[in-house]
């Protein structure tokens, strides 16, 4: 069991991601395309210009105007991106599959950043309940996705403090961290690249087209 | 959930529309419209969307009417484009009358949210499309109809007939030479610098601003010239009810007169849409990369006039006076500064609303909201307390707006929350504040 996790899992959840977000990409691509209004009006100063200011925090009135929660969302989605690439047992596990060498976050801080991670995906939780501009358009599947991104971070950290059986938590572990990455192609997870291109197209309709900021 | 009072008017356009929808219709039209071009973006903006609701505080209708969650914009692509793709266009008629009534009624696509979107998703366009579809199955609100017929068959928004239009012409003329003396409109010259056009509701309803602006292109020694042919209006309503094939056949009209004067560039008056649908989404449709002439606002060439010293101004306004922008020159094409400028030179005393430039709130009655006509005035009024709110605490007794519908819209939110306000064009004040050549009037 931990071996197919170790080895056949971790592939299949990897070349998943990758291609799945790759062939998304292409088809998206492909489909605006079709659309003689949008890449045309393309900028690169523009594009850019709108996401530097969308990921620089709280570089948009729209994360100005709500900043406890802008700030929340902000180191949850760093530390989100963080810790799997460079907490330490992760670290370890690059080297030793692939040889690949490269700093490791000291263990209390992943811990910490981890924290981070579940204290603020429970308040978007509660947020998506309590909310009604959001309880109004979310359906199970928010949750789910929800869940689904928090899975390798809650099983990790019990882990890491080795509070229920080591060895399942671990498997746990490594399923959920599997279904978090093979999920992302193909749920609304996507953000995490689309993100560019939508916000791209927003800053060269804005910024080359109409003359305007768009944040 | 959705205002109990809205569900209640009843729209004949909708209506009449309603009664011919049948399954098969609006299936097919639904599924043609998001096989097209569009679709694309559509797809890419509703699988991105993590539905986070912070679209919501960024819309006039959703925090006028309380907070309620259903006139998030994000609501309103729920209830209406996302169910369409999720049910591969087979929706019953109840449901479009609904989606009919949020895409008209509900946004005017000022397109604010899309910049409280952390993703940029552009929901303005989202509707807009919701509209196309809507004007495909004839499910239409009356009044936006009516002025879509009137551009179909008179190339005009609001019926003028030919004769009345050089009648207005001249008799306008004859108003501005009791400022100017010898004034003349010229008509169809060729070769002139300037090509101004207007929207139709001026010649209909306040033909004093082509005097005034007759005197304005006089004093600043202006060569140039009106239509009188079709073309002349430069308003669009096709483009906000979804008749695209419209929208388009007036807009060409409206830059082949220019074309056949070989003006050098046209001039609008103080209209958003109508340089939106000119510079924008005329040229889009038409398959042309931008405009086939340079294209400026009344608020740029004011602005040009001022700063080139063509026009001095004698008299300030000393009472506190307020800004609104207008999201289609604003938000639509960062016009904000020189509007400040002119503004400034006009005005001693200027307080800004807060937000103001591209996060300014809208006026609730641009987008085609306001020509949904009297059935929906009550709804849009009750959507846009926001404004209200803003215009108060600015404490100011004058509202600059450079903008047809903003003008309306504005003045009928005075009117409904009992402000201590009025309005006014820039042109208004321009022609009162000007120094007049020495004998002008004689």
């Amino acid at each position: 069991m931990y071996d197919f996790l170790r080895g056949p899992l971790v592939w299949i959840a990897l070349i998943t991601f990758g291609v799945g977000l790759t062939l998304r990409v292409f088809w998206m691509i492909r489909t605006i395309g079709k659309d003689p209004t949008v890449l045309p009006a393309m900028t690169a100063r523009h594009s850019l210009r709108s996401i530097f200011f969308w990921l620089l925090p709280y570089g948009s009135r729209s994360m100005r105007t709500r900043p406890f929660f802008s700030g929340l969302s902000y180191a949850f989605h760093v530390c989100l991106l963080l810790v799997p690439v460079f907490a330490m047992g992760h670290a370890v596990l690059w080297q030793q599959s692939w040889g690949i060498r490269w700093w490791s976050l000291p263990p209390l801080m992943a811990d910490l950043m981890t924290a981070v991670v579940l204290v603020a995906g429970l308040v978007f939780f509660l947020r998506r309940i309590m909310a009604p501009e959001v309880r109004n358009v979310n359906t199970v599947w928010d949750y789910v996705i929800l869940l689904i991104t928090l899975g390798p971070f809650i099983t990790g950290f019990i882990a890491y403090h080795q509070w229920l059986d080591y060895r399942t938590i671990i498997i746990l572990h490594m399923v959920t961290g599997a279904v978090w990455l093979i999920a992302i192609p193909f749920t609304w997870l996507q953000h995490m690249f689309m993100f560019f291109f939508s916000r791209a197209f927003m800053g060269s309709e804005f910024g080359a087209v109409r003359n305007a900021r768009d944040w | 959930m959705a205002d109990l009072v809205d569900l209640q008017v009843v729209d004949k356009g909708l209506e009449a529309g309603l009664a011919k929808l049948t399954p098969q219709r609006i299936e097919q039209v639904i599924n043609s419209v998001l096989s097209q071009a569009v679709a694309g973006r559509m797809k890419l903006y509703l699988s991105t969307c993590v539905h986070c609701g912070l679209c919501a505080d960024a819309c006039h209708t959703y925090v006028s009417r309380n907070r309620d969650p259903d006139f998030a914009p994000v609501a309103k692509v729920k209830d209406s484009l996302l169910v369409m793709i999720q049910k591969k266009g087979r929706v019953d008629a109840e449901f479009m009358k609904n989606a009919a009534r949020i895409a008209f009624v509900e946004c005017g696509g000022c397109r604010r949210c899309s910049m409280y979107c952390p993703f940029g998703i552009d929901i303005a366009t989202m509707i807009m499309t919701v509209r196309r579809i809507c004007s495909l199955l004839g499910m239409v609100p009356q009044y936006m109809q009516d002025t879509t017929n009137s551009h179909s068959a008179t190339s005009n928004q609001m019926w003028v007939q030919p004769d009345d239009w050089i009648d207005t012409l001249m008799w306008q003329e004859e108003d501005a030479q009791l400022e100017v003396a010898g004034l003349r409109i010229p008509l169809d010259k060729e070769g002139a610098e300037v090509m101004y056009s207007v929207i139709a509701p001026e010649p209909k309803v306040m033909a004093q601003l082509i005097a005034n602006m007759a005197v304005v292109m006089t004093v600043a020694k202006v060569d140039w010239t009106m239509t009188s042919g079709d073309g002349w209006d430069n308003s669009n309503m096709a483009m906000f009810s979804g008749d695209l094939e419209i929208m388009g056949r007036i807009e060409r009209e409206h830059w082949e007169r220019a074309l056949e004067l070989r003006v050098g560039k046209m001039v609008m008056g103080e209209c958003g849409h109508a340089y939106r649908g000119a510079v924008y989404d005329g040229p889009k449709w038409l398959g042309w990369q931008g405009p086939p002439l340079p294209m400026e606002h009344a608020v740029e060439f004011y602005y040009d006039l001022l700063r080139e010293g063509r026009l001095e101004i004698t008299d300030k306004l000393t009472e506190p006076v307020t800004i609104q922008d207008p999201c289609n020159i604003v938000r639509g094409r960062g016009l904000h500064e020189k509007l400040r400028y002119v503004v400034h030179a006009l005005c001693d005393n200027v307080v800004e609303m807060d937000p103001k430039y591209e996060h300014n709130y809208c006026c609730a009655a641009g987008g085609g909201v306001i020509n949904c006509g009297p059935p929906w005035k009550l709804a849009r009024l009750k959507s846009i307390k926001i404004k209200a709110e803003q215009l108060e605490r600015t404490g100011a007794s004058l509202c600059i707006t450079p903008c047809h519908n903003c003008h309306h819209g504005v003045e009928d939110i005075i009117g409904h929350y009992h402000l201590d306000m009025r309005t006014s064009f820039i042109l208004e004040l321009l022609v009162k504040q000007m120094k007049m050549p020495a004998g002008a009037g004689e």
